[in-house]
């Protein structure tokens, strides 16, 4: 288990992590305590076997840890590398109480690379039951239901309006955390279970609203993609660019091999990041390895930060500075940015999410010299497809409502991911999919 | 793949093709886009949708940057990567009485497929089409078929009405009713022809051309000042109330990458030159 040197590290794309040895593998699994009533799998989203994979990975058996794990997970390769497991598996393991929790995680991401350079097992289908589903968006939420879906026999087709699939595993994640191959391998293997995949196809404007109701059940699943602005004056300037446009520039278009590569993207000297979530750590590492000193600005304390711990320790390591308790107030610059206005700001009480509520410091003003900008500080429900499904229920901020199986208020029509929850982690989507897949599946079986 | 039915030059350095995209041409109304891909290593570019026949759409580019002189080396039967679309929302057609389109270039190109939509609403349709010079002025047949009434312009007087289009489009406003305009062209074409309708009070739309990535919303790269708010072209547009947009702000943001198109192209030609394969790449 180790980690790139980060002087190395960030010279290129390649993967930071590089992930258990055989030896580490067996040795970490060994301290599992097999708990009769483990808590780790309920702090699973989607519920995987954890006691079960392990005792294999013990024994030596990778093979049959990685048939458990995708009995619940049919992406492990990338669940195991990108969940922030210290809120979810691992942070209710009974051994961090007292020591170091089970690697969860880690070990999740060993038995799936062993997988998939050992050779992949197909997962077992069921008899075609002749019904179509349609998945809207081809995310972590729209794979994993096609998967589940695809598992009960039923005919999916997903569609997808960007030229690749993998949602913001493709565009977003950058290849630093999780390999494009990686990706790659783990969608294709849903597509081999006989899953229909349609590339450059926006519902609502290349399939219309009325000719997507017309399958049997549909699964919307097209993710909180709309970036938020800070609605502060200089935002439009050239050089100012929201996350989402940065990282889809150089993970999806590889603006980092321009001119190779016909999409171009500026390289910075001097850059502020804006936001303290992993869109923001992603962000800024991405900078760091086009070249520029980085620095991440973001309004609460570091630990209040919604990033995963490892990335926050990731970009720390690799020259990232943090000014925390800061909030941006104006971006500078005539032709071009040039500088980016901040205040201080003081922690008061505790909001309902229980991070301290952060006011403005009178006379903090201070001005930071960049000559580009990145808004990371969330995203909202992409509203165009939405808005074109007549009847499609939405709440106030554009999520489309749903019950606890993932069911809108349109009766065939169920959603998952982002775009019901709002935006929130792969792992929370693939949770989401998973229900409404067995509620779609339920649905199916009963007309 | 999509194939390139037919390619051809219909002016200097303006191309005509027509792609085989059934569910763009399918869904696709006036005032909507694609973007396209052309190759694995290729950017993702817009172009408006100029006319559609069964499974294939027109579009009409100007081959400036790299993408576009790539581009229009493709021969019919060559196929694209990537095409997406229709995108962005249909222009807001209706019966308003007489409406006038106006474009500027190859901006023309995006004229008959809006022209054609308020003729069947039943408008009295005036066309305005300019180029700077005769050899420049593109669909003027299929304009003069649409349109009920259609006016040449040339910077250099080559042809029809020695000027500009909005001096044309000033005349007109000065002895008749006209009840919506639309202009399509380059941003300081759009800009200083959409200043002339102010004083008449006609609302005017206009194409907005912004650098786009995505053209489904999730990045931002095509936002624009419209009436004081942020937009997103590529969603909220491409059409525009004229008189609310910050066309400054636009041509701004459209040179962003000016240097990076520059060593594309110029990376290009020697490319093109050595090799002899239209810049088909080789990693």
């Amino acid at each position: 288990m180790a980690d790139r040197a980060a002087d190395v590290r960030v010279r290129d794309f390649k993967e930071v992590d590089l992930g258990m040895t055989v030896d580490e593998a067996i040795a970490e699994a060994e301290r599992c305590l097999q708990c009769k009533k483990p808590l780790c799998v309920a702090g699973c989203p989607v519920c995987i076997d954890i006691p079960g994979f392990i005792a294999e990975v013990a024994e030596g058996n990778f093979r049959k840890a990685a048939a458990i794990v995708k009995e619940q997970n049919m992406l492990p390769a990338i669940c195991g590398r990108v969940c922030p497991q210290e809120t979810q598996c691992e942070g209710v393991c009974i051994l961090g109480k007292k020591e170091t929790a089970i690697r969860i995680g880690a070990l999740e991401r060993f038995v799936a690379d062993w997988e998939q350079q050992n050779g992949l097992v197909s997962p077992e289908k069921a008899e075609p039951t002749g019904k179509r589903v349609a998945v809207v968006g081809s995310g972590p939420a729209g794979i994993t239901a096609a998967a589940e879906l695809a598992r009960a026999g039923h005919a999916v087709t997903i569609f997808e309006s960007l030229h690749e699939a993998g949602g913001v595993l493709t565009y977003g994640i950058p290849a630093f955390r999780l390999p494009k191959e990686i990706v790659k391998t783990e969608i294709d293997q849903v597509l081999e279970m006989g899953v229909g995949l349609k590339k450059n196809y926006l519902v609502g404007r290349s399939l219309s609203a009325a000719d997507l109701l017309k399958y049997d059940a549909v699964f919307l699943a097209t993710g909180a993609g709309l970036p938020s602005f800070m609605g502060i004056p200089g935002e439009n300037l050239p050089g100012v660019y929201s996350a989402n446009e940065f990282l889809t520039r150089v993970n999806l278009m590889h603006a980092d091999r321009f001119p190779v590569f016909d999409t171009p993207v500026k390289h910075g000297a001097r850059v502020a990041v804006v936001g303290g979530g992993n869109v923001a750590m992603d962000a800024a590492r991405v900078a760091r390895r086009l070249g520029a000193k980085v620095t991440l600005i973001y309004r609460r304390r570091e630990e209040d930060m919604p990033a995963r711990l490892a990335e926050v320790h990731h970009a720390k390591e690799e020259g990232i500075e943090f000014a925390t308790c800061t909030n941006p107030t104006r971006i500078i610059g005539d032709q071009f940015v040039t500088g980016i206005e901040c205040v201080k700001m003081t922690m008061c009480k505790l909001d309902a999410s229980g991070r301290p509520s952060p006011q403005e410091e009178k006379g903090s003003e201070f001005t930071l010299d960049v000559d580009m900008v990145i808004i990371a500080i969330g995203t909202s429900p992409n509203p165009l497809l939405v808005s074109l499904i007549p009847g499609l229920e939405r709440t106030r901020k554009g999520n489309v409502v749903v019950d606890e199986n993932g069911k809108t208020s349109i009766p065939h029509v169920y959603a998952g991911g982002d775009i019901a929850t709002g935006a929130a982690t792969v792992i929370e989507a693939m949770g989401t999919a998973k229900k409404a897949a067995a509620a779609i599946n339920r649905m199916l079986r009963e007309e | 793949m999509y194939t390139v039915n037919t390619a051809s030059e219909i002016a200097e350095r303006i191309y005509e093709f027509w792609i085989r995209a059934p569910q763009v041409a399918r869904n696709a109304r006036a005032g909507q886009f694609l973007i396209l891909r052309i190759d694995e290593q290729g950017e993702r570019i817009p172009l408006t949708i100029s006319a559609v026949n069964g499974d294939a759409v027109r579009v009409v580019f100007m081959a400036v940057g790299k993408t576009t002189q790539h581009l229009a080396t493709l021969k019919a039967g060559d196929a694209l990567a990537d095409v997406v679309g229709p995108l962005g929302k249909p222009s807001e057609i209706e019966n308003f009485g007489t409406a006038c389109v106006v474009g500027g270039g190859a901006g023309i190109a995006c004229l008959p497929i809006i022209a054609r939509e308020l003729k069947e609403a039943g408008n009295h349709v005036i066309g305005i089409i300019g180029a700077r010079n005769a050899g420049l002025l593109i669909l003027e047949d299929e304009m003069r078929e649409i349109c009920d009434e259609l006016f040449i312009t040339t910077d250099d007087g080559s042809k029809g009405f020695h000027g500009y289009a909005a001096d044309v489009l000033k005349r007109e406003l000065d002895h008749r009713t006209i009840d919506r305009v639309w202009i399509i062209g380059p941003a300081i074409m759009m800009k200083v022809t959409s200043a002339a309708t102010v004083p008449y009070g006609v609302k005017t739309f206009v194409s907005l051309n912004p650098i786009m990535v995505d053209g489904t919303g999730m990045c931002g790269s095509c936002r624009v000042t419209v009436g004081g708010e942020t937009k997103f072209a590529c969603v909220d547009g491409p059409e525009f109330d004229a008189h609310q947009v910050d066309f400054v702000e636009l041509m701004q943001r459209q040179r962003i990458y000016t240097d990076q198109e520059k060593a594309a192209v110029e990376r290009f030609a020697e490319h093109t030159c050595r090799c002899g394969e239209g810049g088909h790449h080789h990693g």
